[in-house]
């Protein structure tokens, strides 16, 4: 899967999750740019992206993810 | 990154929906929010993802109804020592797919107690209908030291029950609230390998003994049980429990597994309300035998020993007599030569299942759907209580669109999994199991035996007269305080205002000095029908001498048979004897209680114009002009 395919899923994922059809995620993109995206609903996300994906990151990882593009960046690592 | 695989509950019986996004955003779009809210229970039907649940909430959030037509509302606190926040939206839809509008309190994580016991919590605000504890096994295991002695473990797990019993006993007292304690999830590692068994102190053994003991304690209390414990036996501990989650926020329950955790609480509540299922509706080829009877003939279907297919069926009838034992209604629809179909029950050595099993057996080549309502009908009952079991994905579907309301769980290929899937399915959720239920399948029995009488019969009046009805009554009693309750919660048709009453609330009435219960037992020739109706009276605020009938309900078992006019006759003469001289009684239309809409003018109430609640009348007996009815129910004395 590439860079873009799986920002892709994740944008789905998230406009799924908040709702949010105007939602576009990119390997910039922090939490505090989305409307809604709290710390709860970063474990959400966190949450449908392994059950969309079938993996499951690291505790240590899931704290010290700084935008999107370090997740997608990490997924990369588990799909390859 | 670890590339293991994430394990997830799965609720395989239901079907897949076959556009999910867009037909959420289809509902989303809908401007009347009841049209809405119909949209999202009927995409909450399909087998819900994680994903699918939280968005279906956010959804639901957004029209912000407190009730809807059709809805029941619920209130619900969860009190809980982890976090429980993920599992909220899961218990709302859920509820949304037996069309229950749950609205759901939780305190902060580990704040239970104080939110129990200080009255200007939100909590108390909240004034919750049910009360659902949800607590970790973390407190029981940090004080058993691991060389406790059995003597040790028992004393400390018995304090700590003793401590959970004084909280059930004060949220009952607080808020008259129904009680259902999660049993405790078991998320120890084992210590000592398979040798964990043998020592008292293991964590793992704790918490066997932690769980044992709540059961003994909740049957004694009267409370519900949520057994998340046998679930992720179930599903395997890794399915349930995620200790990644645990660290981050302290989630016991781990996300994925929120979708079912939500079905088991919302099962529970709509047990508690009389809406699990009652009858297991089953189609034949190639689901209570392998192969087509019409093809094959007796001697070619695959049934019983010998083969794995044939004992699968075999497996899924066994499970349908088990079901029967506990009070489930069984039918057959099938598409087949009715005395070829029949043959098989009477002929084939194999069966297990027998033609006296089934109540209503309905085998021709009529639509399915016409067949499905005619058994609602036969038993009457509401078509919203039957499931039913088809082999076929077609037939599946059409029963689906066609009757919604029927569950029509999405059977796997494999017949060796047809039993496991019905059982996850949890479509006969019980919170009680009566004398009642265990004779219940010879009731249905006796039922079609009157029907041959009545046949027989010149008159109605002969055929009553021929009946030799008794009837035994009397106040509420312990003994049949669950069938009470159970009537009161699961009557749909006969029920003047369907006022649903927690077993807490029942007993109240039942204590209450100025209210007067009665419960109706009837029997005749062909066998005792059960207590078959109950009625709770209460005195009215302006005038002592008034008694309001607050609820009366009847099993539709005994509808057309003189009951309601003797039950009326002996609550007359108890009410005189109280010193009052006259009832005043609610008819609630419900969207299934039309059958006794005239019940209270042919018992000679007159109608009250000035104070009828919405959607209802308000009918009033002045003592003085009640004439006693014939019947040919004769008084057996007090209800026992």
């Amino acid at each position: 899967m590439t860079v873009q395919e799986i920002l892709t899923v994740f944008t789905r994922i998230l406009r799924d999750l908040l709702l949010n059809d105007s939602i576009v995620l990119t390997m910039e993109t922090r939490r505090e740019d989305i409307p809604n995206w709290d710390s709860f609903n970063y474990i959400n996300f966190i949450v449908a992206v392994e059950i969309e994906f079938g993996v499951k990151f690291k505790v240590a990882d899931i704290e010290s993810f700084e935008n999107v593009g370090a997740i997608v960046t990490e997924m990369t690592k588990a799909l390859a | 990154m670890q590339s293991t695989f994430l394990r997830c509950p799965m609720m395989s019986w239901l079907p897949t929906a076959p556009d999910f996004r867009g037909d959420l955003r289809a509902a989303l779009k809908t401007t009347d929010p009841t049209d809405c809210l119909e949209k999202l229970a009927s995409l909450a039907a399909y087998k819900p993802g994680f994903l699918e649940t939280v968005q279906l909430d956010r959804a639901l959030g957004r029209l912000g109804l407190k009730e809807a037509p059709g809805f029941l509302p619920i209130r619900l606190a969860v009190l809980a020592s982890s976090t429980v926040d993920h599992l909220l939206p899961a218990i709302r839809i859920a509820g949304l797919r037996r069309r229950l509008l749950i609205d759901t309190h939780s305190g902060a994580y580990g704040q239970y107690r104080q939110d129990l016991l200080d009255p200007t919590a939100s909590l108390h605000q909240f004034a919750p209908q049910t009360v659902l504890f949800s607590l970790t096994a973390e407190e029981a295991i940090a004080a058993v030291p691991l060389m406790a002695t059995v003597t040790e473990v028992d004393e400390t797990i018995a304090r700590l029950i003793g401590e959970l019993r004084s909280l059930w006993q004060r949220a009952r007292e607080i808020f008259n609230a129904a009680i259902i304690q999660q049993t405790f999830i078991n998320v120890t590692e084992s210590l000592f390998g398979s040798y964990d068994r043998l020592v008292p102190g293991a964590p793992a053994r704790v918490v066997a003994r932690l769980n044992d003991r709540l059961c003994e304690a909740a049957a004694q209390d009267g409370t519900l049980l949520l057994d998340i414990a046998r679930a992720s036996e179930r599903d395997g501990i890794d399915a349930w429990f995620d200790a990644g989650r645990w660290l981050q926020g302290k989630l016991e329950v781990a996300p994925q597994a929120a979708p079912l955790y939500g079905d088991f609480v919302a099962r529970i509540l709509a047990a508690q309300r009389g809406l699990s299922k009652k009858c297991l509706v089953l189609d034949l080829d190639n689901t209570l035998w392998g192969g087509v009877i019409g093809d094959d003939g007796i001697d070619g279907i695959v049934l019983g020993e010998g083969s794995a297919v044939g004992e699968a069926h075999l497996a899924l009838q066994r499970y349908a007599k088990q079901l029967k034992e506990r009070g489930v209604i069984l039918a057959v629809c099938s598409k087949n030569n009715p005395e070829v179909a029949e043959a098989a029950f009477r002929e084939h050595p194999e069966m297990l299942l027998h033609r006296s099993d089934i109540a209503v057996f309905l085998a021709n080549w009529h639509d399915k759907m016409e067949n499905l309502k005619a058994v609602a009908t036969r038993l009457n009952i509401g078509i919203d209580s039957l499931v039913f079991v088809d082999d076929n994905p077609v037939e599946r579907a059409r029963i689906r669109q066609s009757l919604p309301m029927i569950a029509v769980p999405e059977l796997p290929e494999d017949s060796a999994q047809f039993v496991r899937c019905l059982a996850d399915a949890g479509y006969f959720e019980a919170v009680a199991f009566t004398s009642e239920d265990r004779h219940r399948a010879g009731q249905y029995a006796a039922i079609a035996e009157r029907e041959v009488l009545l046949g027989s019969a010149q008159s109605m009046d002969e055929f009553l007269r021929g009946l030799k009805m008794s009837v035994a009554f009397g106040p509420f009693t312990v003994v049949d305080h669950a069938r009470v309750v159970q009537l009161i919660n699961k009557t749909n048709q006969f029920n003047t205002t369907t006022r649903r009453y927690t077993s807490e609330e029942i007993t109240y009435f039942a204590n209450l000095p100025n209210a007067l219960t009665l419960q109706f037992r009837l029997s005749d020739r062909f066998g005792d029908n059960g207590l078959v109706s109950a009625m709770i009276l209460r005195s009215t605020p302006d005038h002592e001498d008034v008694l309001e009938i607050d609820s009366w309900v009847m099993s539709c078992r005994v509808f057309g048979r003189q009951l309601e006019f003797e039950a009326m006759n002996i609550a007359v003469e108890a009410a005189r004897q109280r010193g009052a001289r006259a009832f005043i009684a609610d008819y609630i239309a419900s969207s299934k209680n039309e059958v006794i809409s005239a019940l209270y003018p042919s018992l000679g109430f007159a109608a009250v114009n000035e104070t009828a609640p919405t959607n209802g009348m308000r009918w009033f007996l002045n003592f003085a002009d009640y004439v006693t009815r014939e019947t040919h129910i004769i008084r057996a004395g007090a209800a026992q």
